[in-house]
Parts: C-alpha cells; sequence; structure tokens
C-alpha cells in the first residue's frame, strides 16, 4: 500500500519553559498542541547499594498519569524514555551515582510518547548533564485512507490504522528507538521514519532557539 | 498565589509561592457501600511525586503521605462540603464515585494548604456528565449530547497553616519549606468563609494557649476570605474564557515573556523527498538479500534452509538480532538481515514443526511466510523473553 506522498503534514504547535520548579536539579515544561507534560530531573545523586552499577550512572525514568496509579502502560512508556536517555547520556562519568527523571502527564491529546521524550531532553539539558547527542520524540499514524499524520491528536490516534512513535538523534538524524502499534507495510514505515526525521530537524531547531533565547542577554 | 485551570473540567493548578501543585477531579459510575445505598461515594488521593522533592520516593507511603492523606479527607469529606445524595443515580445500585487526585509538583512548603485549594477548586470547576433514567435504564450522556452539571457545593473549606517557634513565641503563617524545617509545632484550621471551622489540627507536641488558638482563628478567617475571593475569581475568568470559545489549559497559561519560555507556531514539514527516499531505501534493502548464501531465497518471501539439520547458529542470531530490533533500529541494513532471517525461521519451522509442539512455549504460531512484516512483530515478544532458554533446548535436540 502506497502512501500518498504529496499531503500536507504539520506538526501542531509546541513551546516549552525550563526552569520552572525549584526543588528538581532540572525541570521543563513541553507542550505540543494540547498534550502537555512536565519533567523533572534530579541527578547525580546518592544511589541505593542494590541499584548501583560499578562504572556508569542508575537512571530511573518515573511517568505519573493523571488520574489513578501508574500501570503497565506506564512501564512500558517508562521503557522507551529510559532506553532513549541511556543511548544518549553519557553514564560513564558518573559511576555509582543515580539519576533520577520524572515525567508528570498535565494532560493527553495524543502524540504523548513524543511528548515525554521532547520534555526528557529540555529537562536533562536544563540540568546539565553531560549528553553525546539531543534526541526529539516524533509520531506518525496512518489513517484508514492511507495518509501520514504527524503529531497526530487523541481524535486522530483513535481513527488510525497505525500508530508510530520513533526517537531521533540530533547529529545524524538516526532512529534510536520506536514504538510502533498497529499494521503497517515496510515502504509504510520506511515512509514514516523519512517523514520523522523531517520533522526532528524542526523540532531540534525549537531547541536550539529557546536555549539561544535562554543564554541570550536581550530577549 | 495563582491558581490556573487545565484544558478539561476537574483540571486545577496551584501556585502557592514556589509550592506547585495540580489537582485533577474524574468520575465513574460503581455501586454504593452498603451502609450508604443513597449516597454517592468521594475519594481522596495525594500523591507525593519524587519530582516534588528528592526525598519523595514512589510507591512508598511516608508518613508525610499519610498525615496528609487523612487530613484532606477529614477537612473535605467529614466537612460535607459536597452533597453526596445528589451523586446518587440508582439508589442501591449505581452512584457516582467522584475522584479526586492531587499531584505534588514542587515541594516549598506548605503542601497541606495548597492541596486543600486545588482539591476544592477543582471539586467546584469540575463538570459531571448528564444521567438520564428511563425505568430501569441509565443513559450517561456525553459532553457533546447534552451539557455536563457541576458538582453541588454546599461552602468551600480552605486550610491554613501556622508555625510555631521557641515555644509559641514566635507565630508565622504559610511556612516555606526551610521554615518548616526548624519550627517546633505546626497548627492546621481549615475554615469556609462563613467562620465556621471543618478541622482543626495541632502536631509537633506544642502547647498553646487558648488565645493563641483563638488568635490563629482570626488570621484563618481573614485569609480564607481572601483566598475564596481569589477562587471565584479564578472560576468566572474561566468560566468567560471557555463561553467565548478560547482554548483554556496549561498551554495557554504558560507565560510567554519570560526567557526560559519558548512557543512555536503549527509548522508544516516538506514531504517533497520523503516517497522517493523511502522508495529509495527499500529498493537498497531488497538487494542484499541475494549475497547471503545460508538461506536460499528462490522467491521473496519465502525461506527454505538448505536439506537436513536445522541451522541453530541462525536461530541463535537472530535472537540477539531480535532483541537488538525491539529496543532500537539503528540502520536499515539490519532489518533486511532480520528479514532474510526471519525467512530462515520461517523455513526451519515449516520443516520442525512436530519439535517445537514439545518445547515449553505457551503458544508457537506458524505464521505464513508471505508476511515477513507481521513475523517478526508476533514472534519477537515470545523468543525475547525465552530466548535463551529456547535456543539451548533446540541446540539439545
Amino acid at each position: 500500500m502506497e502512501v500518498c506522498g504529496s499531503s500536507n503534514v504539520s506538526l501542531r504547535e509546541f513551546g516549552c519553559e525550563q526552569s520552572l520548579l525549584s526543588r528538581p536539579d532540572g525541570s521543563a515544561s513541553f507542550v505540543q498542541g494540547d498534550t502537555s507534560v512536565l519533567a523533572g530531573v534530579y541527578g547525580p545523586a546518592e544511589v541505593k547499594v542494590s541499584k548501583e552499577i560499578y562504572d556508569r550512572a542508575t537512571l530511573e525514568v518515573l511517568i505519573q498519569p493523571k488520574v489513578g496509579l501508574p500501570s503497565v502502560r506506564e512501564r512500558s512508556q517508562e521503557q522507551c524514555v529510559r532506553e532513549t536517555c541511556e543511548a544518549s547520556l553519557l553514564l560513564t562519568l558518573h559511576p555509582r551515582s543515580s539519576l533520577t527523571l520524572v515525567l508528570q502527564v498535565l494532560h493527553d491529546d495524543g502524540s504523548l510518547l513524543s511528548c515525554f521524550l521532547n520534555a526528557a531532553c529540555m529537562a536533562l539539558m536544563d540540568a546539565g548533564l553531560p549528553m553525546s547527542c539531543l534526541f526529539c520524540g516524533v509520531t506518525c499514524a496512518i489513517d484508514a485512507d492511507g495518509q501520514i499524520i504527524t503529531d497526530p491528536t487523541a481524535a486522530q490516534e483513535k481513527e488510525s490504522r497505525a500508530l508510530m512513535t520513533f526517537a531521533i538523534d540530533s547529529k545524524e538524524c538516526r532512529v534510536m528507538m520506536s514504538s510502533t502499534k498497529g499494521s503497517f507495510s515496510v515502504h509504510e514505515l520506511q515512509q514514516c521514519i523519512a517523514v520523522s526525521q523531517k520533522a526532528s530537524e524542526k523540532i531540534f531547531q525549537f531547541y536550539r532557539d529557546s536555549v539561544k533565547r535562554r543564554y541570550s542577554k536581550t530577549l | 498565589m495563582k491558581i490556573t485551570f487545565g484544558t478539561d473540567y476537574g483540571c486545577c493548578f496551584v501556585e502557592l509561592g514556589k509550592t506547585r501543585v495540580m489537582a485533577q477531579v474524574s468520575c465513574e459510575l460503581v455501586a454504593p457501600k452498603e451502609s450508604r445505598p443513597n449516597e454517592g461515594i468521594m475519594f481522596f488521593n495525594i500523591e507525593l511525586s519524587p519530582m516534588a522533592s528528592p526525598t519523595f520516593e514512589q510507591g512508598r507511603q511516608s508518613e508525610l503521605s499519610v498525615k496528609l492523606n487523612r487530613q484532606l479527607e477529614r477537612c473535605l469529606r467529614n466537612s460535607k462540603c459536597i452533597d453526596t445524595e445528589s451523586l446518587c443515580v440508582v439508589s442501591g445500585e449505581k452512584v457516582w464515585q467522584i475522584r479526586v487526585d492531587v499531584h505534588m509538583l514542587n515541594h516549598d512548603g506548605n503542601l497541606m494548604d495548597a492541596a486543600s485549594i486545588a482539591a476544592i477548586t477543582a471539586l467546584c470547576h469540575f463538570r459531571r456528565p448528564d444521567v438520564g433514567i428511563q425505568g430501569d435504564e441509565v443513559t450517561v450522556y456525553s459532553p457533546e449530547e447534552r451539557d455536563p452539571i457541576p458538582l453541588s457545593i454546599y461552602h468551600m473549606p480552605i486550610s491554613v497553616s501556622f508555625s510555631f517557634f521557641q515555644q509559641g513565641t514566635y507565630l508565622l503563617v504559610d511556612p516555606c519549606e526551610r521554615e518548616e524545617r526548624v519550627m517546633d509545632g505546626l497548627l492546621m484550621i481549615a475554615m469556609n468563609k462563613h467562620r465556621e471551622i471543618c478541622s482543626i489540627q495541632s502536631s509537633g507536641g506544642i502547647m498553646l494557649l487558648k488565645e493563641q488558638v483563638m488568635r490563629c482563628s482570626k488570621i484563618a478567617s481573614v485569609k480564607v476570605s481572601e483566598i475564596t475571593e481569589l477562587i471565584s475569581k479564578a472560576l468566572e475568568n474561566d468560566k468567560k474564557a471557555r463561553k467565548a470559545g478560547g482554548r483554556c489549559g496549561f498551554a495557554e497559561s504558560m507565560p510567554q515573556e519570560r526567557i526560559t519560555a519558548l512557543k512555536m507556531d503549527e509548522t508544516p514539514v516538506e514531504m517533497t523527498e520523503v516517497t522517493d527516499r523511502a522508495n529509495d531505501i527499500v529498493q537498497k534493502a531488497e538487494a542484499p538479500s541475494q549475497t547471503v548464501p545460508s538461506p536460499v531465497v528462490p522467491v521473496p518471501g519465502v525461506g527454505q534452509v538448505g536439506q537436513g539439520l536445522q541451522n541453530t547458529w541462525g536461530l541463535e542470531e537472530e535472537d540477539e538480532e531480535e532483541e537488538n530490533d525491539n529496543s532500537g533500529e539503528d540502520e536499515e541494513v539490519k532489518e533486511t538481515k532480520m528479514e532474510v532471517e526471519q525467512h530462515d525461521k520461517e523455513g526451519s519451522k515449516q520443516e520442525d514443526v512436530v519439535e517445537i509442539s514439545d518445547s515449553e512455549e505457551e503458544e508457537v504460531v506458524i505464521l505464513h511466510p508471505e508476511t515477513p512484516d507481521k513475523a517478526p512483530k508476533h514472534t519477537g515478544p515470545s523468543f525475547h523473553q525465552k530466548g535463551a532458554a529456547a535456543s539451548k533446548k533446540k541446540q539439545k535436540k
């Protein structure tokens, strides 16, 4: 099944605020359309002996849903985020320490996992943790007609045939993590990856702009 | 103090100095309690998120968390500020259960006050779905069909905390985190704007004189009326904004003028090269499949391993490949190798169907080899879990 390549895909408006919480070492809130997520990072800090690793830092990711206690779905999202972060953080610089990343859902209107990834990256940047590359998350949905939609809303996600989230790195735009749901062909997968790589350029430009704004002397 | 609301009804953010708290109210139809068949159920939950303070741990019910939960319950439930009888739908069978989740986002002292303000504001802001009863049938209308109804709230109890130093000589209202750490004792008074005391709690073991308690309650009544003013104003503003049809929520309330905040509008993504690039990649991917000698691929989609013994090396390798693939794909070349080895597995599966049925795997589905895309996704997980054991077992066989 070929996906129509001439459709207009766009990313919803996004916004970010860093250092908004006083207690965590790094914090950021990331907003994509109506989906908003708050991330807080503590680290490097002391680690429990049972969890320590002798040559690197132990990264722990906690995702708090808005209603109720964390369940299996949050655990699988935590694993996706944790693997991406471990791939980009220079953990060997802080052996026997712990890094804790806490993500709180403020509102879920689709593309939640990519919002988690973006908020996590901004919070890690805000905390000043050394990273080998930045990463961003992009969600693609393939709807019933075969059109690719990036950054879908909750309503669009419900109607879609397949939903994919990719974590893309900043150095070479390669895929660091992928999480997919639904059925799709190899062609569609490759097209979604290519679209996500294009979209990630915009997000990385946004990272650059926000950090530039923060360290500039004038607004 | 700042109060903002989220996008959906029942979501409220409160900033008390640097302490930040979020409350969310949700509702569900459940069977009522045996002892009270015509009253709804209120459930409060305060989550001390590990984000709020490095000392808060996930999942541990610390003393502080138990104390805050108990205080909030006493303040809101025992004071009967919500009319629970109005939450009844079918007496004895279906009532509304209102659940209030309060998440602590940043702990800079006085979590109790912030939590009580957030909880009562969220309850005032919340709208429950409309319900229609025809005889025995109960229909719950979605927000699009019929406007949701607010809860009936009699009064708004708000708690005010006082901290004492030096055996009651010094008194501080609304202590921040550092002040809390060195205080001698804490007095919490929950009042509503009609000057009715809903709950008093004194902890820390200081002895208070009658005059001190009276003085505190006077200060509390002044504060409570101010806070109630602020809450009603915030609710009014939010109602106006929603009526005007504007977007409301955390996204809108993000401050723009700060140097640490940035917002970008909707941006289109250029798709011009996408189909070409994708086609290139897929074609390049299909080419190398012929250079791998071990599995013979006469036709794409059908794999055949040579006659005789199965290729256990191939199976072991592809278990690793699958594990890698599950956690991250680096390059498309790996993906094709996976596909090719998938064909190999398909072939071997076709031959030794009998052997596999003896293995300890729960379900073995022999997939049609013409669907190489579905194959990795399906057999992946079962192999991922028992990869090591299965491959060892196959080697023995």
